[in-house]
């Protein structure tokens, strides 16, 4: 351990995006009227939520707010992820609201999920009156204790003269340093009580600083081993994008010349048309990706934390590189991979920092000749490039599927997926040019995340066209928020992958199980409709499209683009059978990378 | 080969703050050894005397987790030379007419108190490194123990120097 103190020193945390609200001074209301006020005085204008019991006091001046719009969503996992989305979009912190007990529990996946993936979101739950607490009242729950593990931290509020300072706290921890979840947990009777509402509180978090600005000996140190190494690789992870940096990171790769592999969270950071952008790494990560970080001398890390599914077996995972790990978290720096020059700050800061620092080591004739290592990666490139079999004659490929919506809906579109084949798929075949255009669960992996994240999202970016990949398993776990898009014209388009099954399982099954397809059968188009989607959608009020020929693919999506009043949902029936390659198989070294089933690259041929 | 390590943990003295350590080690895998909560001189801030059963890396990611909850001010490692380190035992042992003054006898080599005494049995208070109580367990064992509690290590460092007053000027 270095040093004996271990505390973070003094900086300054990234400003949420909040609105410097008026000041107020001892205005007598209830506890529920001060929380709505604190919630506008923080500028949330958007609230996804459901009312109940506990939480009845806070609906009534909800009511009366000019400034929140409150979208009521049909279940409250609807509305966390609905707040995600909204967060994703927009960089700004996203809120959801429930009652006690069952409401709040239906937001912990949510919750879980922004905990994996550091989304922003503030969520606010009503509690039983503090008097009955402890008694196993009705629909008493310790959502606190619950979501202890899956929160950057929350907070029981009973008494209602705590209310500003709670809010003002929740929004400040969950938009600086590393984003996350925030819940505040408010008693009924606090939200009756009278009370007074001054506006701004005194934050008291003594605990609580963010670093943001690197430390100058290490980012010379990096620059050092940037300007010298002769295989480095800018391994890119989600945080690049939550900073905003990624003009910044544009600059560094062009400076450098190296090569920028942007994990599943980080597509978009960094053009995928640009040329040094070998696609994403990982257990489906395109062959140049996986591979130059096997081969890589340097790995730069920035904001990116060494996740399983990206290092496959950590032993073997980039043997010959040295690291540099820049991250806003000190824990996630050294938590599975030792690093040799630890950068602790905000990923725009530090990236900024090295621009200059590279600059300085270029300007002292320190520069490195790539070029033997971009012929290595581009033939890498050219060998493997992504593709996929075709499927049987008169079959959709669902590949082609997300291949076509990307080139006809364009890069300035939204794509939200959920969890599964359609979002690896969607990942590799969409064209991701823009940051913010592409969110999905990477950490947690919350299947049904796609249609409220995309929902939320389109909430928050109504100018743009959000589309939601979605599979046929994840569609049928939230698609009841297709009825909250109707209703509160939020008109989002959904591409359910229909392949009548949980298609990564039955992947797997067909790999690792002898093809014995144990429980993944969903009955979605082979053999039967059950759900038949085109019906659910129309029954929803939404426009139901149906696409069962590859012919038709171009012109199915076509027809949703031109429908721009209401939700659309098409139903593309798909070839059932087809695989996410490449793959790494769990748990093993990256260098057993498969390009299709029993297929290995040849890295020895000439290029 | 693991080691134990003794960290010295202020923290906000609020509802919930105890559970939030305990359940960040238990989830993350993380032995606790033994673990004090008491007030400080400041009003507000507890500290919290953890031993953890760890090696340097894993120490490194201990602390680290500790200091992202919100209500943890400062964490540092109390070295074994650069401290004082001090665990409590009361323990009930048999001691009839034959062997009480072999026992007391016992009880003043280690400099405890007797505080209660039955005609069979003494209870004795003793305080001290954890190897000196151990020591002193050992001793007594043969005599027979009828019960023991013992509470959690705590410390502070030597010299004149305060982690608490220090701690909160940065805050």
């Amino acid at each position: 351990m270095p040093g004996q103190h271990t505390e973070s020193p003094g900086a300054r945390a990234a400003a949420p995006s909040t609105p410097s609200a008026p000041q107020v001074t001892g205005e007598p209301m209830t506890g529920a009227q001060s929380l709505v006020r604190s919630l506008e005085s923080v500028g949330v204008e958007t609230v996804f939520g459901i009312p109940g019991g506990a939480i009845l006091p806070l609906y009534d001046p909800l009511m009366d707010s000019e400034k929140i719009r409150h979208i009521l969503v049909r279940h409250e996992q609807g509305a966390g992820h609905a707040a995600e989305g909204y967060a994703q979009a927009t960089g700004r912190i996203g809120v959801c609201m429930a009652t006690s007990g069952p409401g709040a529990t239906n937001l912990v996946t949510a919750i879980a999920d922004a905990y994996m993936d550091s989304v922003p979101i503030v969520a606010i739950t009503g509690q039983v009156s503090s008097k009955v607490i402890g008694t196993d009242a009705f629909q008493e729950s310790d959502i606190v204790g619950i979501t202890m593990p899956i929160t950057k931290h929350n907070m029981l509020v009973t008494d209602p003269a705590e209310i500003p300072r709670a809010v003002a706290e929740a929004f400040h921890i969950a938009g600086t340093g590393r984003p996350g979840p925030v819940l505040v947990d408010v008693s009924k009777d606090a939200l009756q009580a009278q009370t007074t509402f001054s506006w701004p509180p005194k934050l008291d978090l003594p605990g609580y600083r963010a670093v943001t600005r690197p430390h100058n000996k290490q980012i010379r140190e990096a620059a050092r081993l940037l300007t010298t190494a002769e295989r480095p690789v800018l391994y890119v992870g989600g945080g690049v994008i939550k900073a905003g940096a990624s003009a910044e990171l544009l600059r560094l790769a062009e400076l450098t010349g190296a090569p920028v592999v942007p994990t599943l969270m980080a597509l978009g950071a960094l053009p995928d048309s640009h040329p040094q952008n070998l696609g994403m790494p990982g257990m489906h990560g395109t062959v140049a990706a996986v591979t130059a970080l096997q081969k890589a001398d340097l790995l730069i890390s920035l904001a990116a934390r060494f996740d399983d599914r990206v290092t496959g077996n950590l032993d073997s995972f980039a043997p010959h590189a040295k690291v540099v790990h820049a991250d806003i978290d000190p824990a996630e720096i050294g938590k599975n991979r030792a690093a040799d020059v630890p950068i602790v700050g905000d990923a725009k800061e530090v990236i900024a920092e090295l621009l200059l620092a590279v600059e300085a080591e270029h300007a002292a004739g320190r520069q490195a000749d790539l070029s033997a290592w971009w012929t290595q990666l581009d033939g890498w490139r050219q060998a493997y490039p992504l593709g996929h079999t075709p499927a049987p004659e008169g079959e959709v490929s669902p590949q082609d599927v997300l291949a076509r919506i990307s080139a006809i809906s364009g890069p300035e579109s939204i794509y939200v997926a959920g969890v599964g084949q359609h979002q690896m798929w969607a990942a590799q075949f969409i064209d991701y040019e823009n940051p913010r255009t592409w969110i999905n669960s990477g950490g947690l992996g919350t299947m049904g995340y796609a249609v409220p994240a995309a929902m939320g999202a389109k909430a928050g970016s109504p100018d743009s066209v959000v589309w939601a990949i979605d599979g046929d398993g994840c569609f049928q776990m939230t698609n009841q928020e297709l009825a909250t898009c109707v209703i509160n014209q939020i008109p989002i388009k959904v591409a359910v992958i229909n392949n009548s099954s949980l298609g990564m399982v039955r992947q797997w099954q067909n790999l690792f199980y002898n093809g014995r397809f144990s429980n993944t059968d969903l009955h979605t188009s082979v053999g039967s409709r059950i759900p038949d989607f085109v019906k659910l959608a129309e029954a929803y009020g939404c426009v139901g499209l149906r696409c069962e020929s590859p012919d038709d693919v171009d012109a199915t999506i076509k027809k949703a683009m031109e429908i721009n009043d209401v939700p659309v949902v098409i139903d593309f029936v798909v070839h059932r059978d087809a695989m996410v390659w490449p793959m790494v198989p769990a748990g093993v070294s990256n260098d057993l990378i498969q390009i299709a089933r029993d297929t290995a690259p040849d890295f020895e041929r000439e290029n | 080969m693991t080691h134990k390590h003794t960290l010295s943990v202020l923290v906000e003295d609020r509802p919930g703050v105890l559970t939030r350590a305990a359940g960040l080690f238990a989830r993350r895998g993380f032995n606790i050894h033994s673990l004090a909560v008491g007030p400080t001189e400041h009003p507000g801030v507890s500290r919290m005397t953890v031993v953890v059963d760890v090696d340097e890396l894993p120490l490194e990611q201990v602390t680290k987790q500790l200091n992202k909850l919100i209500n943890v001010i400062k964490i540092v490692e109390l070295e074994p030379g650069a401290s004082v380190q001090r665990q409590m035992l009361l323990v009930k042992v048999r001691a009839d007419v034959q062997t009480r003054s072999h026992v007391l006898e016992t009880v003043e080599l280690f400099r405890g108190h007797v505080v209660d005494v039955a005609p069979d049995a003494v209870t004795i208070e003793a305080t001290g490194s954890p190897d000196k109580l151990a020591a002193f367990l050992k001793v007594l064992e043969p005599f027979g123990i009828r019960e023991l509690a013992q509470s959690g290590l705590i410390g502070i460092g030597r010299g004149n120097r305060s982690i608490t007053d220090r701690a909160l000027r940065s805050a």
